[in-house]
């Protein structure tokens, strides 16, 4: 553009007008390569976003950890806390109480507890369990067992179960999961007991384990069964055959189990049944479909999240199911209508003191979610912006 | 040297008229790249271009496109405007390449005329083209238009032309051979081989009255570890470092064979081409890097052969025909061993016949309208449970008219695409009865194009191709379909996709001068005649485009397969792509060509319109890993025989979502690649130039790059860490 101004052509051969361009072009390089080297930003530590919510509450409860799953291979599991105490909600909050861990928290978050003075955090994709203080959330320690899935706690141990056992030499490459004994002093895994395909929650009662497994890497072969292991032995006892593709079992305060099937997407639809602990017999099937649940008191809060592959549509449904009657309450706790924002219901607690009901939305699990709050009555009292896919509630007491 | 120059435009005008038409309109499509000029090479070449696009293409090519640093088409397309490539990292990495954020999917990629179709998942992987035995890139947004061409060629938002080295031989000189080996970072080794032989008549010197024939065989092996070193780190807000980490890229290893063979020919009305390619392939997966996993063990195996043949002739004044087939075989097979996740070990095979016939008809000399014919077909098959074999019947007709108006142009195409599908769903478990014989609906979709362009100052010497300035425009949609992965993969797959629309709307123009290249360019150089000044091209195209019916994967229900396809994405994306290139001979016969390019881009999200939060809502916001500033700068210099490079990429600021907030952001990327090299003659020619007679005279060149001289440590996609610094050196022998 430059010869534009000039009126006469510059001739080939002069020296000095030669080594004027050339000075120039090498000039120009070098500044730009200066440039545009010296000035790229470094990554921050993410600093905690909080927000005032709501107004300050003092019970027996200092508040709740709330762990976002983050989508597969974004290593984005987040924990964000919500204190009562200040009605701050406090958004990411690992990176900064423990800012020297590389990577931060992991991939894929999938069970949250607390146990003493500890927080679990269950990281599946990463292949551990982060061990923290419950007051500050820093890091304690990790024990790495590979596809854990979700964690419980009973005398001094915890037991967490994992897909990733060894694999059948034939082609079906079927592998066997197991739940592992962790030693909490040591944060080390003193003993395994295989159990079925892919198990996924298990809850202690009575000296027992119950292990839900769910087949689910099997399709179409699902497991069917409630593993359940005698503590004392840390040896599979028995199967229980409840339906197929089993996820979550809680055990309520009568001695039942409540159970869960995801069904198989097709035909078989999700359902929730309950298991008496003194038979290990199905008692019975209640026909709401159940993703995730929660139970107070007698009081068992569901929400479903169903994909009808005819309508092409996910179904959604919150539930309160009476554990001791076994029947269905409600199929929408919600009483205010602002379930219609609700795309993709995926996390739920209640508070045991007050009964706010925490539901969360994974929204289209890429992007940020949100938690809503709402009342015993099921009118929403707030939301707040929250990670990728909040899942896992634990709620922290003094 | 000044003589030589000249004497080959007249060579070519002796080719007759129909030859001097192609070739004078091949010098200036050819301008943008091939600036040290190669005007003796591209004498001998027998092009396929016999008439004049509406809107040239970017393209890269001759020995610019060597000496870019590139290892790969997909390097090399870095340097093009309005593109952004996906790069999963490494020699083996999948690399993709997005046209105006339009979708990956949306880009036709072909080879040698003919589309490389994959119907499992529509992506292309670019990182496996090597620039071996290709001479020439070209982009074309919205499309080619060029009126006699197949259906298929009027069907996609964007097209990239991959075109193999045509063979010519210098002086009578009965073969070429060419003897390449690179070897540097990640354990490269990488020799090929390329042999070209002329088999009848391919004589300059006594016009191309006779069949021409020649061979042609290429063949290249690649073997990498696919191993280096990467490093993560954070700071605190004080700038401390909080941590940092280096480690060991692994899995990324890499064993590829591509064998390639054809034979070519040309009379003075017909061209044809027989090609077979054959790549096989296995390679880890590298995976994303996550906390407490630092290594994955993925493996993939790859075997894509086809055969494609085509012809053109032009039957009489007023009649063309030009005639593709195509058999496409692939095998792919991904394991996933690692315990710690779902074992996998699934093969996928796929075909495709392809089958085109296209007609142009001249109704006035400045009026033509051509009718085009494909037919395909698609089968998948795997050994996935419940896998219901899908198969593909494609038709594609596409009309199309180019008028001429003295100095306007107007190309106008209809596209009319029917699909048919089949998908066996009998005899499967877990399926209801009126499932069973759901497969994706019968498609008839219509694509419509018109292009436009004006080219003022072109008065008289309308003769003359070189017309300075160009005004151009097109408004185009089109659509793709679902892949079968989309309609038919197990458990995620859904039958009832619509395909996803595209709709352009563009407008530019394009300014190129180019002094002292024959004295009858000359006539045209406005500056007149300039030593030092050679040539300047500068265009800039501003758009707007809209993706309707995106098909996007989004979660349902709450089984360990979460995702299923839906048609629920909307993008508007205005954009700006600018490029300017100029050549100068600087004293001492430094030859010097600049280039640069910088491409904006606002593409927005409209999906979901309940995600407004003022924050981190998604309505309206960018939409993942495309950056709203990018840009490339090339400098190419020789001197004698050494040629000296420097390039230089810029990625902006971008989110990997469409949530805009501060845990997405992804920091600008830039690296700048150096190269030298050096060319020895193993025997002088009398005139002692060798890069004007670079078949004749046995040659060796040896050249060392440097890439990313900085060492930046950056990701394109989260979690994939880039190389650092790397180097390669190349030894190549021309026989």
């Amino acid at each position: 553009m430059r010869i534009k101004d000039q009126p006469t052509p510059v001739p080939t051969g002069h020296p000095r007008q030669r080594g004027i361009i050339l000075k120039i072009c090498l000039m120009l390089m070098v500044v730009s390569c200066l440039f545009l080297t010296s000035c790229r930003e470094e990554r921050e530590v993410f600093e905690p976003e909080t927000e005032r919510i709501t107004y300050p509450v003092f019970n027996a409860i200092r508040g709740f950890y709330l762990l976002n799953e983050g989508n597969m291979g974004s290593n984005k599991a987040t924990l964000d806390f919500f204190c009562y105490e200040t009605g701050i909600f406090h958004r990411n909050i690992f990176a900064s109480a423990n800012p020297d861990i590389p990577m931060e928290l992991g991939d894929v978050g999938n069970d949250l507890q607390i146990y003493g003075s500890r927080l679990y955090a269950v990281i599946n994709a990463s292949n551990k369990i982060e061990v923290m203080d419950a007051q500050t959330a820093r890091r304690i320690g990790q024990i790495n067992i590979p596809n854990v899935r979700y964690i419980r706690f009973h005398g001094g141990y915890a037991f967490a179960t994992s897909y990733a056992g060894p694999v059948s030499p034939d082609p079906t490459l079927a592998q066997i999961g197991f739940v592992a004994k962790i030693d909490t002093a040591t944060l080390e895994v003193v003993a395994r007991v295989y159990v079925g395909f892919q198990p996924d929650e298990l809850e202690i009662l009575n000296g027992k384990i119950y292990v839900a497994n769910s087949g689910g890497y099997m399709f179409p072969n699902y497991e069917n069964t409630l593993s359940v292991i005698c503590l004392e032995r840390f040896a599979e006892i028995e199967r229980i055959e409840v339906a197929i593709n089993l996820h979550r079992v809680r055990a309520d305060r009568h001695g039942n189990l409540w159970v869960t099937s995801r069904g198989d997407n097709f035909n078989v639809p999700s359902r929730l049944f309950w298991v008496c602990t003194q038979t290990h017999e199905v008692g019975g099937e209640l026909d709401i479909a159940v993703s995730n649940l929660w139970l107070a008191g007698d009081s068992l809060f569901v929400i479903g999240t169903e994909f009808n592959r005819l309508t092409m549509e996910t179904e959604i449904s919150f539930g309160i199911i009476d554990v001791n009657k076994k029947e269905i309450v409600s199929r929408n706790f919600i009483t205010d209508g602002t379930e219609q924002q609700i795309r993709m219901p995926y996390g739920i607690a209640v508070n045991p003191i007050t009964g706010n009901i925490y539901v969360t939305d994974a929204r289209n699990h890429v992007t940020p979610g949100t938690l809503f709050s709402f009342d015993r009555y099921g009118r929403l009292r707030w939301q707040v912006r929250t990670g990728d896919i909040p899942a896992h509630f634990v709620f922290l007491t003094r | 040297m000044k003589n030589k120059q000249n004497i080959f435009p007249f060579k070519q005008f002796a080719l007759g008229f129909f030859l001097t038409k192609i070739l004078c309109f091949q010098a200036f499509a050819g301008y943008s790249s091939d600036t040290i000029r190669t005007h003796e090479i591209e004498g001998v070449t027998i092009v396929a271009q016999q008439h004049r696009e509406v809107i040239p293409a970017q393209r890269l090519s001759g020995e610019k496109l060597e000496r870019l640093n590139s290892h790969s088409v997909a390097d090399a397309i870095r340097f093009l405007s309005g593109v952004q490539i996906k790069d999963f990292g490494g020699i083996g990495g999948l690399k993709t390449v997005n046209v105006r954020s339009m979708g990956s999917q949306h880009v036709g990629v072909f080879y040698n005329g003919i589309r490389i179709g994959n119907a499992q998942n529509g992506v292309v992987d670019l990182g496996r083209f090597s620039l071996d035995n290709i001479e020439e890139i070209s982009l074309y947004n919205g499309q080619r238009s060029r009126i006699l061409q197949p259906a298929k060629d009027f069907g996609t938002a964007g097209t990239i032309y991959l075109r193999t080295r045509r063979p010519r031989f210098e002086n009578n000189k009965p073969y070429n051979i060419r003897m390449l080996f690179r070897t540097g970072s990640f354990d490269l080794i990488n020799p090929s081989f390329l042999w070209e032989h002329r088999i009848r008549g391919w004589d300059t010197e006594q016009g191309n009255n006779t069949h021409n024939i020649a061979s042609s065989v290429s063949a290249e092996y690649v073997q990498s570890s696919g191993r280096y070193r990467f490093r993560y780190r954070r700071v605190l807000p004080d700038g401390t470092v909080a941590w940092d980490t280096t480690a060991i890229r692994q899995n990324g290893d890499i064993q590829a064979l591509r064998l390639e063979g054809g034979l070519t020919g040309f009379t003075e009305r017909t061209q044809w081409q027989v090609h077979n390619y054959l790549y096989s392939s296995e390679r880890g997966i590298p995976g994303a890097i996550v906390n407490n996993v630092w290594k994955n063990s993925q493996r993939q195996w790859d075997r894509n052969f086809f055969t494609q043949a085509s012809l053109t002739t032009v039957v009489n004044d007023r009649y063309e025909l030009l005639i593709n087939a195509k058999y496409a075989h692939d095998f792919l097979r991904y394991q996933n061993p690692d315990t710690t996740l779902m074992l996998i070990d699934n093969r996928f095979t796929q075909q495709e016949i392809y089958l085109s016939f296209a007609n142009r008809f001249s109704i006035l000399p400045n009026w033509d309208i051509s009718l085009a014919t494909d037919f395909q077909w698609n089968v998948l098959d795997a050994n996935l449970q419940n896998f219901v074999r899908p198969t593909r019947y494609t038709t594609l007709v596409a009309l199309a008219t180019a008028v001429e108006f003295g100095n306007v142009r107007i190309q106008a195409s209809l596209l009319g695409t029917f699909i048919n599908e089949q998908a066996d769903w009998r005899g499967l478990p877990n399926i209801l009865p009126e499932q069973q014989t759901r497969s994706a609906e019968n498609r008839q979709e219509l694509s419509p194009a018109i292009f436009v362009s004006y080219q003022p100052f072109a008065g008289a010497r309308h003769v003359s191709p070189i017309r300075p300035l160009q005004f151009r425009a097109f408004y185009k949609r089109s659509f793709r379909m679902p892949t079968f992965n989309d309609l038919y993969y197990t458990q995620i797959g859904n039958v009832s996709l619509r395909p996803e629309f595209t709709t352009q709307f563009n407008l530019g123009f394009q300014y190129a001068i180019d002094m002292g290249r024959t004295t009858m360019d000359a006539e045209y150089a406005p500056f007149g005649h300039s030593r030092i000044f050679q040539g300047l091209q500068i265009s800039a195209d501003v758009y707007y485009n809209e993706v309707t019916d995106k098909i996007v994967a989004i979660p349902r229900g709450s089984g360990q397969f979460r995702w299923m396809m839906m048609n629920i994405g909307r993008v508007e994306i205005r954009g700006l792509d600018t490029r300017v290139e100029t050549n100068w001979l600087l004293p001492h016969d430094i030859r010097l060509q600049a280039a640069a390019n910088y491409t904006f881009q606002r593409a927005q999200d409209f999906s979901d319109p309940t995600d407004t939060d003022p924050r981190a809502g998604t309505w309206g916001r960018q939409i993942a890993y495309i950056p709203w500033h990018s840009g490339s700068l090339s400098l190419l210099a020789s001197f004698r025989s050494w040629t000296f490079n420097y390039s230089f990429v810029y990625v902006g600021e971008r989110y990997h979502n469409s949530s805009n907030i501060r845990e997405n952001h992804e920091r600008p990327w830039y690296t700048s690649d150096i190269s030298i090299g050096k060319t020895f003659q193993l025997r002088r020619t009398r005139s002692g130039r060798m890069q004007y007679a670079p078949m004749s005279v046995p040659t060796f060149r040896v050249s060392a790059e440097i890439n990313n001289v900085f060492n930046q440590q950056y990701d394109i996609v989260l979690n994939y860490p880039m190389p650092g610094t790397n180097f390669r050196i190349i030894l190549r022998l021309d026989i």
